[in-house]
């Protein structure tokens, strides 16, 4: 009888634990701008490809102003851009512009471009080619060309690694290198890791991947003899690269505000930027607008 | 404990057992409920709000959900992906399931001792091992030795539902366990009596007395393969085309949705019909709980 009560106990306590810990996923605090001292939540919610660097800049953010918390989130491009929007969150992270996302109206949002990464065609590293030109690299991705002797290399059959198509680095890629062609089917994996072990592992395996993902383990080629660096991609040289954009709903205040501020401080820019194989968006001597049109800064 | 419980007053309630248990098949039926309306209505508007017909959804090949109106776009078939989780789970069936049937046997019938403390065990860690680690092992073993050993990508079929069969060895092996050792030992006895060596007595008695019970077993084993998305997608390749033979990559509903759902926008036709794929794949597993009843209330008259 003891031992029935105990249990009964001990399940009540449980219910009551789910109910408490239930309620608490609704509240979200709004951000409170009368301390003098900084405090309040933001939620960066989006793009994979930015997560690190926002997950690197928020613990700094929050060990110089104890007050606020930062939380980052991944869940791809398209759930960041969707939450922003419907005020889910403060910040959505994309790699792409909001205007070329379907679905999404761009006009309400307030893009800030923190950082710009660049991607490269990349081959197994036994395949003895260095520089694809544009057409090459197209016959390649449109199946046209399906062996590496076409494009002088070893016969040797071209496995295509992709990423589904929904993916910011699929779309940077097919615009700016492809310029636009329809890839043909080939291997698809949803992770920039994965990609890489596979172009890695596989003979004549060729993919893309941002330059953050680059290792030793794979090879980046060039495009039309111009190679994937820093230097080529500021000047506007090397044509495939995409910005990191943190979108907010309306302009930013308070803690949002102040957290986006410190993105572009010398603090983020010039050390979390550079070491995680992105480019400062401060070191551009371009700019390129949503619709691909490139002008001097 | 008993402090606490005194203090709230609840010592000899009955009331308070029938608000505990009437309190959590509430929930259970609440979140059935809740789910299945969410995922019909995200489904559906496919159909309903951007009016795709079924039949294109259903029977097409052409998987087109970026491409622009004017280029005749776009289009959201996904016969491609129904194919591959019908191929991949049918095949790691057909290959899970004698296999399962056999260790049954073995640990029902020939070794009771032996393979009650070995090998159910073996085969429940079996069962604990997350599906990660399953396609992580695929992805770093099975699929080099399959590209290295019998040729193609190694990414394929084969690898699919080589780790599938594995993964649904153990819902299979338990339920046709349990089924047979739950028969009676008479007719065993009886089959013994009539000159019945064991094997005949297994093959022809048991068996088909525990029909039921091994199919309900294998049709989890099926629900199970086809829903799995993370070890299978991990080392199928995923390329949206039928595949030629089973050492071509191949894509499932499963892993065509965590693919993209990320990246594609709540409320387009992109991410709609992602939730339509769900949908169908709720569809499917209606279908098999509706079999295993059958198959019980079948198996059930018999008797």
């Amino acid at each position: 009888m003891l031992k029935k009560s105990r249990l009964m106990a001990i399940a009540v306590l449980c219910l009551a634990a789910l109910i408490v810990l239930a309620g608490c996923g609704g509240g979200k605090q709004a951000p409170d701008n009368k301390a003098r001292q900084l405090s309040g939540n933001v939620t960066a919610v989006g793009s994979t490809a930015i997560q690190p660097l926002a997950e690197q800049a928020a613990t700094q953010f929050m060990a110089k102003n104890p007050g606020v918390k930062v939380v980052v989130q991944g869940g791809g491009s398209g759930v960041g851009l969707t939450q922003v929007a419907q005020g889910a969150a403060d910040i959505g992270n994309s790699d792409i512009f909001a205007e070329e996302k379907s679905g999404i109206d761009a006009a309400q949002l307030v893009d800030h471009q923190v950082a710009v990464v660049g991607m490269a065609a990349v081959i197994n590293p036994a395949i003895k080619i260095d520089n694809l030109t544009r057409q090459q690299l197209v016959d390649i991705f449109t199946g046209k060309i399906t062996n590496w002797s076409g494009v002088g290399g070893a016969d040797q059959k071209i496995v295509l690694v992709n990423r589904p198509k929904a993916s910011g680095t699929r779309a940077t890629f097919k615009k700016y290198a492809l310029g636009g062609a329809e890839e043909a089917n080939g291997i698809e994996e949803d992770s920039s890791g994965t990609v890489r072990k596979i172009i890695k592992e596989t003979p004549g395996a060729i993919g893309y991947l941002a330059l953050s993902y680059l290792d030793n383990s794979v090879k980046a080629v060039s495009l039309d003899g111009v190679a994937p660096t820093k230097d080529n991609i500021v000047t506007g040289k090397y044509p495939v690269w995409a910005y990191m954009h943190c979108y907010t709903k309306e302009k930013p205040s308070g803690a949002v505000d102040a957290f986006l501020n410190y993105m572009m401080s010398d603090d983020v820019q010039k050390n979390i930027v550079p070491q995680l194989g992105y480019i400062p968006g401060t070191d551009m001597k371009i700019v390129r607008d949503a619709s691909g049109n490139i002008k001097n800064k | 404990m008993n402090l606490l419980y005194k203090a709230l007053n609840l010592s000899g309630s009955e009331k308070l057992g029938r608000i505990l248990t009437t309190g959590a098949a509430a929930i259970a039926i609440i979140s059935t409920i809740t789910i299945v309306f969410f995922i019909s209505s995200k489904g559906l508007s496919t159909f309903l709000v951007n009016g795709v017909s079924v039949k294109d959804f259903l029977f097409s090949t052409h998987w087109l959900p970026d491409r622009l109106p004017e280029e005749g776009g776009p289009q959201v078939g996904v016969l491609v992906f129904i194919f591959g989780s019908l191929t991949v789970s049918l095949l790691a069936v057909l290959l899970s399931a004698p296999l399962s049937v056999a260790c049954a046997v073995f640990i029902a019938e020939i070794a009771p001792n032996w393979g009650q403390r070995v090998l159910q065990p073996a085969i429940e860690i079996l069962a604990g091992i997350p599906s990660v680690v399953y396609g992580y092992i695929g992805l770093s073993v099975l699929v080099p030795f399959i590209r290295n050993n019998i040729g193609g990508l190694g990414f394929s079929v084969l690898a699919g539902f080589l780790v599938l069969s594995v993964m649904i060895l153990p819902t299979i092996v338990s339920i046709s366990t349990d089924t047979l050792r739950a028969l009676p030992g008479e007719w065993k006895e009886a089959a013994y009596a009539l000159g019945a060596t064991r094997w005949q007595a297994i093959r022809m008695v048991l068996l088909p007395a525990a029909r039921s019970g091994i199919m309900t077993g294998i049709v989890l084993g099926l629900a199970r393969a086809f829903g799995e998305a993370l070890a299978v997608q991990m080392v199928i390749g995923n390329t949206r085309k039928i595949p030629g033979s089973i050492l071509d990559p191949v894509i499932t509903l499963t892993s065509a949705i965590t693919m993209d759902m990320g990246n594609t926008p709540m409320g387009s036709l992109w991410n709609n019909s992602l939730w339509s794929m769900g949908l169908l794949l709720l569809i499917m597993s209606f279908f098999f709980i509706v079999m295993i009843r059958f198959i019980a209330l079948k198996g059930g008259a018999a008797r």
